[in-house]
């Protein structure tokens, strides 16, 4: 090209060709790699760090466990030294990692898709026979069961949440919990208001508790969190007799039961009006519970782990009280789905011994016990009291709740879908509302019905 | 000696360019390819939750997924038709505002003056920011109840007496196209002026004699000037606002509303929430093919144009 630098109208006159062909092939270049970026991007985030080192013969174990404290910093705190003990007494040390309810799913997909997983993993027992039908996890059979002290140890409905009715289960409870109705005693008595024992009670006295004035709301709803969401659709639709899937485990979203029940919960927010539209935003349970120990709210539902989070920001024992989620006069009484935290051990684990005495140790009275009370859980034991709240009344509810109150989640294949799709279009329902929209039965209806497409064309 | 050396050089020159390439063709092999390859191959089985623990043993699916994907009248196609619609809207409004302002900057800025550098490097900001940080203060900021953006809007102004959501309902996608455009324009300032500084300031000078107003200037020496800049940033821009997933992955977290539904996010959820890897696939094929008939008309229009001019 030219001797002197090539001045702008110079190369616009004579370099158009040259530069064309040059610009063209940036241009692809530029645009190929951007493509092949999109296209992997979708392929699948695979999130770093599956594997804490599972090799072979130094005796280490991952674990991966859920987040059941105030918080992931405190489930480590709380679980540290419990795993120390363990260490001292086999020799076997654990790899420990504390995940949050909004990415483990997808942890433990990823985990099952690469095959770089951990050794033992905390799941939602609710995923248990989702997780089965993968086949990843290793079965406890008369074998493996014997090694963890046998399933005459775990309470009959606590264990059966562990996988499909009559197979060798995929996990074996670790945390009890049934969902409870906790209200603040002062707003009740201040107001003059007993306990409610029904729906229609709950809601009265969720409506005389609204007082804008005071920025005080009736009640807190998880209502952007879909897995909090999906329970209460569960619950809802459980008290009206519905249920979500057929004997052949065919999904049954659409029915009026179901679309009645979840309707009736998004009513609490719509028609009436005795919870903060915000509440559309919060994610998570912890949020709503928070509202609830800040003393804004009067009312919450929630799983007794609420406990520790309600301590933990001011509120003491005796200042709440909790009595078993109501049902609508004339409804079933079913206040809770038999919920809980599962263990499991990934099959293609290299310490299958070592993760077998994990999961004993950690399913053993006295680790329990030791557990129960940070993590304000029920016990999975036969003959264990609850040992999570010195409230003897707020206790035996739970335990109430738990073993006579409590229907399961569907023990089918289809389960985890169960809970996406339909939480989801409850938080979209939500959202809707939130920011003033209305939804009728018939929008339920729609919307429980895509969520039953989406199930059907992935089964 | 010197038949040995003339001997041995062709065939060292015959391979030492691909030997050199080597490292870089595997590279990319491993990187964009193989993917790629397992992309398209697991979009035609069904791979769902039954099989992810052994993909072999997934049974095959003919175009099933695809099927699924283009039936609009099924939940799963009419989901995806209109998260496309979004998402063309998302890209057109994001990449237009991104490069207006990169271009006002930037020209903005061309005249030297005092502290032309620090606003430069503000400008700059942004873009150096890690995304994550940046989306989630953002999302932070956008929150009802506790967000900067509401405590001036509601609490210091008063322009509303009701806090409006930013997040969900119908807001989401002007939240989501503002905290784009925000990681995006600096992006397109620093190109364009980088394309600036060849501009010879003496075309510049001769306009003005010639009594040519900055308009006019700006219309007839910078505009084409920049064109070969233009052609790739425009492209680029539009491809990685359409494919972005971290922008609605941080900012809406696992509570995404309707309307800040964007393609690469809604794919991830068809995937990830239902265990329906195979249906995924068969979407990001689809997104694939798009993307390569937009860039391929693209690039055969402003070929042409430029060979007219």
């Amino acid at each position: 090209m030219g001797r002197e630098p090539a001045s702008g109208s110079r190369r616009r006159l004579d370099g158009t060709r040259e530069s064309d062909v040059r610009l063209r092939s940036l241009v692809a270049a530029a645009a190929v790699s951007a493509l092949g970026i999109s296209l992997v991007a979708c392929g699948g985030s695979d999130s770093g760090g599956s594997d804490g080192g599972s090799g072979g013969g130094d005796q280490t174990l991952t674990y991966w466990a859920s987040n059941q404290g105030t918080s992931l910093d405190n489930d480590k705190e709380v679980l540290t030294p419990v795993l120390q003990k363990f260490t001292q007494e086999t020799g076997i040390k654990v790899n420990l990692e504390v995940i949050g309810w909004n990415d483990l799913q997808t942890r433990i997909q990823t985990a099952i898709t690469s095959g770089q997983s951990p050794d033992v993993v905390n799941i939602g027992n609710t995923w248990a026979a989702s997780l089965q039908a993968t086949e990843a996890f290793l079965p406890f059979d008369g074998d493996a069961m014997s090694a963890i002290g046998g399933k005459d140890k775990f309470v009959p409905t606590a264990l059966a949440t562990g996988g499909k009715e009559g197979t060798d289960p995929t996990s074996v409870p670790l945390y009890g919990l049934a969902y409870g109705l906790y209200y603040n005693k002062a707003m009740f008595a201040a107001a003059g208001l007993q306990p409610p024992k029904t729906w229609e009670e709950m809601v009265t006295a969720a409506q005389k508790l609204t007082i804008p004035a005071k920025k005080q709301w009736g009640m807190a709803l998880a209502a952007g969190s879909y897995t909090e969401n999906v329970h209460f659709a569960f619950i809802n639709g459980a008290q009206n007799g519905a249920d979500w899937f057929d004997a052949q485990g065919k999904p049954t979203f659409t029915s009026d039961g179901n679309v009645q029940g979840v309707l009736r919960y998004l009513d609490l927010m719509q028609k009436d009006k005795v919870a903060n539209p915000s509440n559309a935003q919060y994610d998570n349970g912890t949020k709503s519970v928070n509202d609830f120990a800040t003393k804004k709210v009067a009312m919450v539902i929630n799983q007794n782990n609420a406990d520790s989070s309600i301590v933990a920001n001011g509120m003491k024992v005796g200042e709440y009280g909790v009595v078993p989620f109501p049902s609508p006069s004339g409804g079933k009484q079913v206040a809770s789905h038999v919920a809980g935290i599962n263990l499991s051990i990934f099959k293609n684990t290299k310490n299958k011994d070592a993760a077998l005495k994990f999961v004993k140790y950690m399913t053993d009275a006295p680790t329990q016990t030791t557990l129960g009370k940070p993590f304000a859980s029920l016990p999975v034991l036969k003959d264990a009291k609850p040992v999570f709240t010195t409230d003897a009344a707020e206790a035996a509810i739970f335990q109430e709740v738990y073993n006579k109150m409590s229907k399961p989640l569907p023990l089918v294949p289809a389960e985890d879908q169960f809970e996406s799709t339909v939480g989801k279009a409850m938080n979209a329902m939500f959202a809707k509302i939130a920011t003033g929209g209305t939804v009728s039965a018939e929008d339920v209806k729609t919307a429980l019905k895509t969520a039953e497409d989406q199930v059907a064309a992935s089964s | 000696m010197t038949r040995a050396t003339t001997q041995r050089r062709p065939g060292l020159s015959r391979r030492l360019p691909y030997l050199l390439l080597a490292p870089a063709v595997l590279l990319e092999l491993l990187i964009h390819i193989v993917p790629m390859l397992v992309g398209i191959w697991m979009s035609f089985v069904k791979l769902t939750k039954f099989f992810i623990a052994n993909w072999s043993a997934a049974p095959w699916a003919g175009f099933g997924n695809y099927r699924l994907a283009v039936d609009v009248d099924n939940a799963v196609g009419a989901g995806l038709l209109k998260s496309f619609g979004v998402t063309i809207a998302f890209s057109l409004i994001t990449l237009a505002i991104s490069w207006g302002l990169g271009m006002a900057a930037a020209v903005a800025l061309q005249p030297p003056f005092r502290g032309r550098s620090v606003v430069r490097t503000l400008f700059l900001v942004p873009y150096a920011l890690p995304a994550y940080a940046g989306i989630l203060t953002w999302n932070f900021m956008l929150q009802r109840d506790t967000g900067a953006v509401n405590h001036v809007l509601v609490d210091n102004l008063g322009l509303t007496s009701d806090r409006p959501f930013w997040l969900i309902g119908g807001n989401a996608l002007a939240s989501l196209i503002t905290v784009a455009v925000w990681k995006l324009w600096p992006f397109a300032f620093l190109t364009l002026m980088a394309g600036l500084q060849s501009i010879p300031r003496d075309i510049y000078e001769a306009a003005s004699v010639d009594g040519a107003g900055s308009i006019r200037q700006w219309r007839n020496i910078t505009l084409p000037s920049l064109r070969p800049v233009n052609l790739v940033l425009v492209l680029v821009l539009f491809l990685w606002t359409f494919s972005d997933f971290n922008t609605p992955y941080v900012l809406f977290g696992t509570g995404q509303p309707p309307a800040g539904d964007l393609i690469t996010f809604h794919i991830y959820n068809a995937s990830f929430l239902t265990w329906n890897f195979g249906s995924g696939a068969a979407m990001s094929v689809l997104l694939l093919i798009f993307l390569m008939i937009v860039t391929g008309a693209y690039l055969l229009i402003t070929g042409r144009r430029s060979r007219r001019a």
